[in-house]
């Protein structure tokens, strides 16, 4: 496929890891924000390149992961009801609610069904007129644009049965908030590729300005990934702390402003739970007031459980990267890929489930 | 929440339907993708498609800037050496 | 167990926590090996079934039979390549076929949702007529039963088959062992994207055709020019990846295969891009795995590669002693990853 094959080119990457390997490396922990690059790195096994000076640490930018629980179990109780079809993306169907997941929900007789995307729930809300379509919205501000498309086509259309879960979380302010906590310490960023195609990376600037800290637009395929950590390593030895775009062809410094435009008339700015996190102010999407009648919590009112999360998980400070999965007393025991605790186990981009499959294994790959 | 796929215009409904749609191809896939996000998008050119949407359109002389840049630097140093 | 170490058998099987059966259940992952293991080798618990094998091999008097059975449970039933008829004929003599034996008589066991097209139905008995034509097999007894409407998807199919093993062969998932070569008989994936692709939500349009064929007659003539194989598996559910991890558990092996030798067409490839699949968990039809001894492979591989469905076959891999029960990965960019075993199917992703 063009723009994908040239960026895995095993010649390339060589080059550039010999670049790496040619800087004067001293010891730094760089973060991939985004789980799509979490998945990557994982695919590729892009850390056995890399020398021992570059630890790669993996970020929030999961939202399977940091979907509250409460948004989960809210999502499965409309469900479960009566003329209600659920309209999930497939990523989130593994992934418990304070009790069961989407897919036992499944199992239940809820009518849950994997979209790929919103025009997927707009069109099963045409067709399905007597029930109520729930499309369960969740997110950074890459699927942001699209979601809200959605509700602007089921006005355009007067779709009286369409109706959205908008759990939508933003990227800049949970980068802030890593970055302000005294746990962390990081060297350099590597900023998700697809969230700067929407809102362009002027944030970048400011966090790179205000925290002193490289940060570099990278992408998703091995080389733009090795690439992003070239360049951030590059300033980080020779102690710069700019941002830099290594994703253009797909990136600009506005970013898209139509699509920015369409999130602002349909969304607004509010507080977020981060699954881990905790609350991070002005980090989700709430629906508008003006589209209100499409906010399946206002209109349907489902229940919210109080959440028990295990007191043992520790997904919130593995999301901001100040320890290691290995560090959890559940992780391998109680926590497994086929018995999550805690959502980054779930997602095959949570950090858990990557160094389950990954580094538990290292001892193999090195030996073979 | 990152997963996107390049693929090529090949056909475009007309400007000012709504939402507008466009035939996309990526690979060998054809799919009908909404472009509303990108008004001036052309046939022939490339998108980044997610959940059915293209999200921007696909910059080829930066791309093949990116396959060379490191090349080129290589071959500059290999020079240098010589 | 801490993170870092390795204790032999990687993925124990994981406690039975659900107690309603899911649709992973069925995906030829962790869970189907939990149901399997804790529900039915628990009660059924024989040599025959313990062997894991693709179809049962046991003495009639003189002769060595094998004995399978397959349900075929697709959706949609008609897709490009094929449709379920062609499926429940060519997989079960193709299960036949990883025994060693050669095909010779099939059940056909039908359970027919009320308001089924009549013509569909004959539709499909004529494709399954065929492709029996077409293996040299008969359909010499079967069942029908219709069920209330909503009370079945449709149609599914049990086909059930008899086969007999010549002299001199003992495939068994066993027999596996360090030094052979590992053959796989074609491309990947094709099957499972060209199913998917034909359900309406998709919203693809694409040119993929399932790969469902008999490939008894490519097995026939390499059993007789290499007496030696060891295992024939075909990797259906849980694709290629799936398969090797059973055969690596079974055999008490390791297995290594080279990411770059194992063909995907592309657009299944880009299907799998556009949907976040990995190529080699997908389901395949009219494929083999063909493991042996490592000095027999060429040889093998000119047998297979003559013949139509095996033309694009390659050697893909090894076994080795170390690490038992892991498959690994050599990829593109020539490091190296472990295949671990899906607990369910994959599920389209967009992160």
């Amino acid at each position: 496929m063009k723009f994908i094959e040239e960026f895995r080119d095993k010649v390339e990457t060589e080059i550039v890891i010999e670049r790496i390997l040619s800087l004067p490396l001293k010891r730094m922990r760089i973060m991939e924000v985004c789980g799509s690059q979490t998945h990557a790195i994982m695919k590729y096994g892009l850390e056995e390149l890399l020398p021992e000076e570059i630890m790669l640490v993996h970020g929030p930018g999961c939202p399977v992961c940091v979907t509250p629980p409460e948004f989960i179990d809210m999502a499965i109780d409309l469900a479960m009801r009566k003329d209600f079809i659920l309209a999930s993306y497939g990523d989130m169907l593994r992934v418990p609610g304070s009790g069961k997941d989407m897919l036992k929900a499944k199992a239940d007789g809820a009518d849950i069904r994997i979209i790929h995307s919103p025009l997927d729930a707009i069109r099963i809300a045409r067709s399905e007129r007597q029930k109520n379509v729930v499309l369960f919205a969740i997110g950074f501000e890459t699927t942001a644009p699209a979601n809200a498309s959605a509700i602007l086509v089921a006005e355009k259309e007067q779709l009286k049965n369409f109706f959205m879960i908008s759990c939508h979380v933003l990227i800049p302010p949970a980068v802030e908030y890593i970055l302000s906590s005294d746990n962390i310490s990081l060297d350099g960023i590597l900023a998700p590729g697809h969230v700067c195609s929407i809102t362009g990376y002027k944030w970048c600037e400011n966090i790179s300005g205000r925290y002193k800290i490289p940060v570099t637009v990278t992408g998703f395929e091995p080389l733009d990934i090795l690439q992003g950590i070239y360049r951030t390593a590059e300033q980080v030895v020779s102690g710069r702390y700019k941002t830099i775009n290594q994703y253009k062809r797909a990136v600009t410094r506005e970013g898209n402003p139509k699509a920015q435009e369409v999130i602002k008339s349909v969304f607004e700015i509010s507080e977020r739970n981060w699954r881990g996190l905790g609350s991070i102010p002005c980090s989700g999407l709430n629906i508008r007031e003006d589209y209100s009648r499409f906010d399946a919590v206002k209109v349907f009112n489902p229940e919210v459980k109080t959440t028990n999360e295990n007191k043992n998980c520790i997904a919130g400070e593995i999301l901001q990267g100040v320890k290691k999965p290995a560090e959890c007393i559940l992780f391998g025991k109680t926590c497994s890929p086929e018995n999550p605790v805690g959502a980054p186990m779930v997602s095959s981009e949570g950090a858990c489930a990557a160094y389950f499959m990954y580094k538990r294994n290292k001892g193999i790959l090195h030996g073979q | 929440m990152c997963l996107a796929i390049p693929g090529r215009v090949e056909k475009l409904d007309e400007a000012g339907k709504f939402p507008r749609m466009a035939e996309v191809d990526s690979g060998g896939i054809k799919r009908s993708i909404c472009i509303d996000f990108l008004p001036d998008i052309k046939i022939g050119e490339y998108v980044l498609v997610h959940v059915g949407y293209a999200l921007e359109k696909i910059n080829e002389k930066e791309a093949k800037e990116q396959l060379e840049s490191f090349r080129k630097a290589e071959d500059i140093i290999a020079e240098k050496l010589k | 167990m801490a993170s870092d170490e390795i204790t032999g058998i990687s993925c124990p099987v994981p406690q039975v926590s659900n107690e309603k059966i899911t649709l992973g259940h069925g995906s030829g992952g962790l869970l189907t090996h939990e149901l399997i293991t804790k529900i039915f080798l628990k009660e059924f618990d024989n040599d025959y079934l313990n062997m894991s094998h693709d179809g049962a091999v046991f003495i009639s008097g003189t002769q060595k039979l094998a004995f399978t059975t397959d349900t075929f449970v697709v959706n949609p039933l008609f897709f490009p390549g094929g449709n379920i008829g062609d499926l429940a004929v060519n997989g079960t003599v193709n299960d036949l076929a990883m025994c060693g034996a050669v095909p010779m008589f099939l059940s056909a066991g039908f359970i027919i949702e009320e308001g089924f097209s009549q013509e569909d139905l004959k539709k499909i008995v004529h494709s399954m007529k065929a492709a029996a034509v077409n293996c040299g097999v008969s359909i010499i007894t079967g069942d029908t039963k219709v069920v209330e409407k909503g009370k079945g998807d449709k149609l599914f199919i049990n086909t059930s088959g008899i086969g007999l093993v010549q002299d001199g062969i003992d495939i068994s998932p066993k027999r596996i062992a360090p030094g052979d070569k590992i053959i796989l008989s074609g491309s990947i994936a094709d099957h499972g994207i060209a199913v998917l692709a034909a359900r309406e939500n998709l919203n693809f349009r694409t040119e993929v055709h399932s790969d469902t064929a008999a490939v008894h007659d490519i097995i026939n003539k390499l059993l007789q020019v290499c007496k030696d194989v060891h295992v024939l598996r075909d990797p259906t559910r849980g694709g290629v990846a799936g398969t090797l991890n059973e055969l690596a558990r079974s055999g008490q092996v390791s297995i290594f295969i080279d990411e770059v030798r194992v063909k995907v067409k592309e657009e299944v490839n880009s299907a799998c891009e556009i949907l976040g699949f990995d190529p080699l968990y997908v389901a395949n039809e009219g494929k083999f795995i063909c493991i042996l001894p490592g000095s027999e492979a060429e040889e093998a591989l000119k047998v297979i590669r003559s013949f139509k469905y095996g033309n694009d076959a390659e050697i893909i891999g090894d076994v080795r002693a170390e690490n038992p029960g892991r498959v690994i990965l050599h990829t593109r960019l020539g490091t190296k990853r472990v295949l671990e075993m899906l607990s369910g199917d994959q599920l389209p992703r967009i992160c």
